[in-house]
């Protein structure tokens, strides 16, 4: 019995870098979905389709020598395109939220496959340059951290961007059409615009940690955007529950820190012997058990499906 | 001054819940004039202002805002020179936000929603100042989610924000019908300084008629899509509750009930 908790317990650190790295990596996903769902009250299935086709641009650029940093930007820009077709569908045809998102994630699955020439795994050479190698900067961090130093740097210069962006009046006025949409109205000011902008925003994100991942993993695969929007929901909700009573930690930390915690809860199932083909088993029963453990929050009275 | 020239207006067109609300309905109100709505539940008041805000669209007629036809404009458009409070105190408020942003939010009411900083720091003691006449304590407690006050803070505030920004027109949507007698006194009585004050056109919908003899320059009757009863100035002073019970008893009487 001592034995096989050890066991569990080597295990669980063994993986315990690695589990940081990607909980940081997803947390930008995460923080789109802090935009989508806790703020715009959006349920957006789009990232299913936008975190891969961050991923599929980035590394198809990568492979073609791009620079990592150059690619990381076009991929943001495919996901915030992606994120502008949502907002276009849902809001000037009137499309309802959810199928809004499952018609973009269906049709980018057959983009992705297109940009990456039709392959559905695409790996990136050892010799090539990502952000997390054979660049000066990593070369320069010791050789053990460097992914984990510059995917916290990354995260970081991520957040403290969305902060600034929710304090100025744009910032403002996407807070309030998901609180109340009929004063944003009565601001004289169109909802469906600022529904859009938050969208794209959000997609942006998702897209741009998609692009990371692949760079962290040195490929790209198809069923790569499988579950996120499920992933993100249940980082966003561990992470703004468990923090929401201390006032002075920012929805964006929280959402972090649930990103961590949420990779953290799937790497000790897989220390428990669980096998990674049943990572996406994991994340629907652990989101089950967030649902029931009434941690979800109760807004209003309004139905999310 | 705002016109609604032969309005028609019909809910649920061809199925059998087709209610026709309005036909060739028309209201002119002047500029300056404080028009209290009565009726009863049904007699089109809210649809009235509905119509009149482009909350819902016409099926015939015009609506006319200051010699402009904006039958067709967008509600957000209509907005810039309309304020609006709502029944529902949290209508008109974001809950989430502080009473420092949602003062903010408004008094950006018709600017450019760029990047600059939502909040003004420098327009603080502004806000407070006029806070402070409210005599609620939210001067104090700027800091302080929306959500967490109570129905009469939030309807005052909500007041406030509605009319921050240099508008011509306030709409009042039952806005005192969900406040206790005490706090609706107080909503009232500032609505009616607002009102002078800004020199503004308003219509208030309400169903104490107690307010909507003391308040406002016009009373209107409304019934079934018709107006039963309409005096202003002096023909309204002279107007007392019994005189408008006595025609809601003959309508009833005439309906049935």
């Amino acid at each position: 019995m001592l034995n096989a908790l050890a066991k569990i317990g080597g295990n669980f650190m063994n993986a315990l870098p690695n589990t940081l790295e990607q909980g940081l990596i997803y947390a930008l996903l995460v923080l789109g979905i802090l935009i989508t769902y806790t703020i715009l009250d959006f349920p957006d299935l789009t990232v299913d389709g936008s975190f891969p086709l961050g991923g599929a641009v980035s590394t198809s650029l990568i492979v073609h020598g791009m620079n990592p940093l150059l690619a990381l930007l076009l991929a943001g820009l495919a996901g915030g395109a992606a994120g502008l077709c949502t907002g276009l569908i849902h809001v000037k045809l009137k499309v309802r939220d959810l199928f809004s998102g499952i018609i973009m994630m269906t049709g980018l699955y057959s983009i992705n496959l297109h940009i990456t020439g039709g392959t559905s795994l695409l790996s990136v050479p050892r010799t090539a340059v990502t952000l997390f190698r054979n660049n000066p900067v990593a070369d320069f961090l010791p050789r053990d951290y460097a992914t984990l130093i510059i995917a916290f740097a990354l995260v970081l210069v991520v957040k403290l961007l969305l902060d600034a962006f929710l304090k100025t009046r744009a910032g403002y006025l996407l807070r309030a059409v998901g609180d109340n949409d009929v004063v944003v109205t009565a601001l004289a000011k169109d909802k469906g615009t600022v529904k859009i902008v938050g969208l794209v925003l959000a997609n942006c994100l998702a897209a741009l940690s998609g692009a990371v991942l692949c760079q962290q993993q040195r490929m790209f695969e198809i069923s790569m955007g499988t579950g996120a929007m499920v992933l993100g929901l249940a980082s966003v909700i561990i992470g703004v529950n468990l923090f929401s009573r201390v006032s002075f930690v920012r929805n964006t930390t929280a959402a972090i820190a649930g990103s961590v915690l949420y990779k953290m809860c799937v790497a000790l199932a897989i220390a428990c012997g669980m096998a990674a083909s049943d990572l996406k088993l994991i994340t629907a029963a652990l989101f089950l058990l967030i649902l029931c453990t009434g941690l979800i929050k109760r807004k209003g009275g309004k139905k999310h499906a | 001054m705002l016109e609604m020239l032969h309005i028609d207006k019909t809910y649920n067109p061809g199925s059998v819940r087709e209610k026709v609300l309005f036909q060739d309905f028309s209201l002119t109100v002047g500029t300056g004039e404080f028009v209290s709505i009565v009726g009863s539940n049904g007699s089109g008041k809210t649809s009235l202002l509905n119509l009149l805000c482009g909350s819902i669209p016409v099926d015939r007629g015009q609506v006319m805002m200051d010699g402009q036809d904006i039958t067709r404009q967008k509600e957000h458009i209509r907005s810039r020179l309309i304020g609006r409070v709502y029944q529902n105190p949290a209508m008109g408020t974001c809950a989430s936000m502080t009473i420092l942003e949602n003062l903010s939010l408004a008094e950006h009411k018709g600017k450019p929603s760029n990047l600059r900083p939502g909040t003004d720091k420098k327009r603080i003691p502004y806000y407070r100042e006029i806070l402070r006449p409210l005599n609620l304590g939210l001067e104090d407690m700027l800091e302080a989610r929306v959500g967490s006050l109570s129905g009469g803070q939030r309807q005052a505030l909500a007041l406030l924000m509605s009319t921050m920004t240099p508008i011509s027109f306030l709409i009042l949507d039952e806005h005192t019908a969900a406040l206790d007698p005490k706090t609706a006194d107080i909503i009232m009585e500032l609505t009616d300084q607002v009102v002078r004050e800004k020199k503004l056109t308003a219509l208030m919908v309400t169903h104490n008629l107690r307010y909507a003899l003391e308040y406002g320059s016009r009373i209107i009757m409304m019934h079934q899509g018709d107006i039963v009863l309409d005096k202003r100035d002096e023909m309204k002073d002279n107007t007392h509750i019994d005189d408008l019970l006595k025609i809601f008893n003959e309508i009833s009487i005439e309906c049935g009930n």
